[in-house]
C-alpha cells in the first residue's frame, strides 16, 4: 500500500474513534460540560492534561526548533516542563479545594471584585484564541501534505471533528478523546524516535541513543560528530547555543511561570475528585508529557545528522539534485524547502555560511524524520495521525476554556445570572460553536504573526494570572486593589514591551536595544516581577482583604473538605 | 476549621511550606542553575556523549521535576494524616457507620 493510502486509513480510523469515545461521553448537566462530572481519574486526567498541553506547536515544532537552536531549544524543554512543577507545588492543590470551575471565577471570588473577574475572562479568552489559530494551522499542514487536500479542507475537517466531540461532549467527551488523542501521539512521537535510534546508535532508547557512540564503527560520539559538522559548516556548535545567558534565563522563566498561568492547563485540576488527587494528577500529567519531551531533544540530534549527511552526501560536497532523496521533491512541493544553485554545480549544498544553497523550514523536521531516515510508510502515516491529535486535542480543550470563560463567568455571573443550569449549557454550546468558526478562520487566513503571538500569550499568561493567583493564596491580606493594580501593570508593561519590538519597531528587535538584554520572548518574566512588586506595595497602603475573604484563604490551605467543584 | 487547633493550623502551614520552599530550591538549581547559570563550567564534565550542562538543559532538569513532584505528593499525603486534614477515608467511615447501623454489629 502507498504512503497515502495507509495515511488515510491511520488517521481515518482515529477519527472513528475520536467520534464513538463522544457519543460514549455525552455531557448532560454544565458540571459534566464544565469539569466533566468532577470524577475523572488522576492518571487518565494527567493523560488527558498532557495531550490538552502538547499542541501542534509541542508535538510538530518543538524537535525542528531544537534541531536549529541546538542548546538553546533547552528554553523550551525546560520551559514547558518546569512549569508544572510549579503548578503541583504551588496552584493545583489549592485552587482544587478552592473548588470552581475556571480561573476568572477564581480571580473574581478570591478579590471580591467582579472587575477583576471581568479583566480575567478577557485574558484568558485572549490567550486562549492565539493559541488555537496556531493549532488549526498546524491541523491544515498535516492535512496538505499527507492528505493531499488543501489547506482549507484540512481546516475545514479539522474543524468538523473538534466541533462534534467539543459542542457534544463538552469537558466529558473532551478529557476522555484526549486520553485516545495521547495514545495516539506519544506512539506516533516515540516509534519513530525508536527506529532512528536503533539505526544510528543501536540504543533502543532514544534519551540514552543521542548521548551514545554512532554504530558505524567509528567511535565517535554522536554529539561530538555533530558539533563538528556544525562548527565545519560555520553554525554555532550544537551544545553551545548563540543565546545570552541572561535571555536564556528570562526565556526559560517566562515560559515556565506562563505554563502554571495558562488557564486550560489550570482548569484541568478542578475535573478529579479530590485535592491528594489534584497533586497527584500534575505528576501523571508531567510523566506523559517528559515522556515526549525527553525524546524531543534526541530527535532533534538525530534528524539534524541525517538532514545534514544526506544533503551534503558522505564527503561532505554536496549531493547532485537528480539523485536527491524523494523527501526532498515531496516537501519541495509544498513551499517548506527550496534549492537554489548558486554556484551551478547541481549538487545540494547546506551550511551556515555564504556556500548555503538551501531553504529549510524548521517545521517539517519532525514530520520529514520518517522519511529522512527511510522508515517504513506506516510509521510516516503514524506521525500524521500524531500530528493531529496533538493539535485537535489541544484546540479542544482550548474552545472549552474560551466558551466556559463566556457562558459562566460573562453571563451567568456577570450579565444574566438567572438563567437556568439548561440554559446556561446551551449558552456554552453556542459559545464554543462560534469560537470553533472565529478559530477555523484564522487558521484559513492566519494572521502573518502567529508565531510572535504564542510569545505574548506566554508573557501575558505569566505576567497576569501567576502573580494574582500566588498572592491570592499565599497571602491572606492581600486585597482587591493590590491584585488588580498588579495584574494591569504587568500585563501593560509585558504588552508595550512586545508590541513594541515585534509589531512598532521591528527592525529594532536585536539584543543591543533590549532592556538587560532580555527578549520580547523573555520579558514576561519582568513583567510578573512587576506585579509581584506592584501589588504588594499598593495592598500595603490599602485596607487589608475582608474577614470572611480572610477565611476562605484559609480554608483552601488543607485539603479536607473539598466538595466537588461547583458553580455556586 | 478542621484542625484540633489554631496552632495545629499554623504548624501545618509552616511545615507545607517549608516543604514546598525546599523543592522549589532544588527545582531552581537544576534547572536554573544547572542547566543555565553554571552550563559553561559543568560543560567540562563528561557523562559519556553528554557535556553535563548540556545533559541537564535537556534531559537532567525534566527527570528532577518529576521526581520533585513525587516526593512532594508523597510527603504531603503524610503531613496531611498528621493533622487529620486528609480525605482518604471519610466515605468509607460513612459507609461503615451506616451499615453498623444497618446490622447493629
Amino acid at each position: 500500500m502507498d504512503i497515502q493510502t495507509l495515511t488515510f486509513l491511520i488517521v481515518g480510523a482515529t477519527f472513528a474513534l475520536y467520534i464513538a469515545i463522544a457519543i460514549w461521553s455525552r455531557a448532560g448537566s454544565t458540571h459534566d460540560f464544565y469539569v466533566a462530572g468532577g470524577g475523572v481519574n488522576p492518571v487518565a486526567n494527567g493523560m488527558a492534561t498532557a495531550a490538552d498541553w502538547m499542541s501542534a506547536a509541542s508535538f510538530i515544532s518543538m524537535a525542528g526548533l531544537i534541531s536549529f537552536m541546538g542548546y538553546d531549544g533547552a528554553v523550551y524543554l525546560m520551559g514547558w516542563t518546569g512549569g508544572y512543577v510549579l503548578l503541583a507545588l504551588c496552584l493545583a492543590p489549592y485552587l482544587r479545594k478552592f473548588g470552581k470551575f475556571t480561573v476568572p471565577a477564581f480571580i473574581g471570588d478570591r478579590y471580591y471584585s467582579n472587575t477583576a473577574r471581568t479583566v480575567a475572562v478577557i485574558c484568558a479568552v485572549f490567550v486562549c484564541f492565539t493559541y488555537v489559530a496556531g493549532q488549526m494551522r498546524g491541523v491544515g499542514v498535516v492535512f496538505s501534505r499527507f492528505l493531499e487536500v488543501d489547506i482549507t479542507t484540512g481546516v475545514i475537517i479539522g474543524m468538523a471533528i473538534v466541533f462534534f466531540y467539543a459542542v457534544l461532549g463538552g469537558m466529558k467527551g473532551i478529557t476522555y478523546t484526549q486520553v485516545a488523542q495521547y495514545c495516539v501521539l506519544i506512539c506516533a512521537y516515540l516509534v519513530p524516535a525508536i527506529f532512528i535510534s536503533i539505526m544510528m546508535t543501536g540504543h533502543v532508547i532514544p534519551q540514552i541513543g543521542f548521548g551514545a557512540e554512532l554504530n558505524d564503527g567509528s567511535g565517535t560520539y554522536l554529539l561530538d560528530k555533530l558539533d563538528g559538522l556544525s562548527t565545519e559548516l560555520g553554525f554555532a556548535e550544537y551544545t553551545s547555543g548563540t543565546k545570552s545567558t541572561i535571555d536564556v534565563f528570562f526565556i526559560t522563566a517566562a515560559l515556565m511561570v506562563g505554563t502554571a498561568g495558562l488557564p486550560h492547563v489550570i482548569v484541568r485540576f478542578f475535573t478529579v475528585p479530590k485535592v491528594r488527587d489534584a497533586r497527584k494528577s500534575a505528576g501523571w500529567a508531567l510523566l506523559f508529557i517528559a515522556l515526549l519531551y525527553t525524546t524531543a531533544p534526541a530527535i532533534a540530534t538525530f534528524a539534524r545528522v541525517n538532514m545534514i549527511d544526506t544533503i551534503n552526501g558522505p564527503d561532505a560536497q554536496g549531493t547532485s539534485y537528480e539523485q536527491a532523496p524523494s523527501w526532498i521533491s515531496n516537501w519541495e512541493s509544498t513551499g517548506l524547502i527550496s534549492w537554489e544553485d548558486k554556484n551551478g554545480d547541481g549538487k545540494m549544498f547546506y551550511s551556515g555560511d555564504e556556500r548555503n544553497e538551501m531553504k529549510i523550514d524548521r517545521d517539517i523536521m519532525v514530520l520529514a524524520n520518517p522519511e529522512i531516515a527511510d522508515l517504513p510508510a506506516w510509521v510516516i502515516a503514524l506521525v500524521a495521525a500524531g500530528g493531529i491529535a496533538a493539535a485537535l486535542s489541544t484546540s479542544a480543550g482550548l474552545l472549552l476554556v474560551i466558551s466556559t470563560s463566556i457562558s459562566h463567568d460573562l453571563l451567568k455571573r456577570n450579565l444574566m445570572p438567572h438563567i437556568t443550569d439548561r440554559q446556561e449549557l446551551r449558552y456554552a454550546r453556542a459559545a464554543s460553536a462560534v469560537a470553533i468558526c472565529i478559530a477555523g478562520y484564522l487558521g484559513i487566513n492566519p494572521p502573518g504573526f502567529v508565531a510572535q503571538v504564542v510569545a505574548f500569550a506566554f508573557g501575558l499568561a505569566a505576567s497576569s494570572f501567576f502573580p494574582a493567583i500566588i498572592l491570592g493564596i499565599f497571602s491572606k491580606r492581600m486585597n482587591k486593589e493590590g491584585a488588580i493594580a498588579g495584574m494591569i501593570s504587568g500585563i501593560t508593561f509585558t504588552a508595550l514591551y512586545i508590541i513594541y519590538f515585534k509589531f512598532i519597531n521591528p527592525a529594532a528587535n536585536t539584543p543591543d536595544n533590549w532592556w538587560f538584554g532580555i527578549s520580547p520572548e523573555g520579558i514576561g518574566t519582568l513583567g510578573m516581577i512587576l506585579n509581584f512588586v506592584v501589588a504588594s506595595a499598593v495592598a500595603r497602603f490599602t485596607s487589608d482583604a475582608p474577614k470572611d475573604v480572610q477565611e476562605l484563604v484559609a480554608n483552601i490551605r488543607f485539603p479536607k473538605g473539598a466538595g466537588e467543584a461547583s458553580a455556586h | 476549621m478542621s484542625f484540633e487547633s489554631e496552632q495545629h493550623a499554623d504548624d501545618y502551614w509552616k511545615e507545607n511550606l517549608r516543604l514546598m520552599l525546599t523543592l522549589l530550591v532544588i527545582w531552581f538549581a537544576v534547572s536554573f542553575g544547572c542547566g543555565v547559570l553554571l552550563v559553561d563550567e559543568l560543560n567540562a564534565i563528561r557523562l559519556g556523549g553528554f557535556k553535563l550542562g548540556f545533559w541537564f538543559a535537556q534531559q537532567g532538569s525534566i527527570y528532577v521535576f518529576l521526581a520533585l513532584i513525587v516526593v512532594y505528593v508523597h510527603k504531603m499525603n503524610q503531613l496531611d494524616r498528621k493533622y487529620n486534614v486528609h480525605e482518604d477515608h471519610e466515605e468509607p467511615e460513612e459507609f461503615e457507620e451506616a451499615l453498623e447501623e444497618e446490622f447493629g454489629q
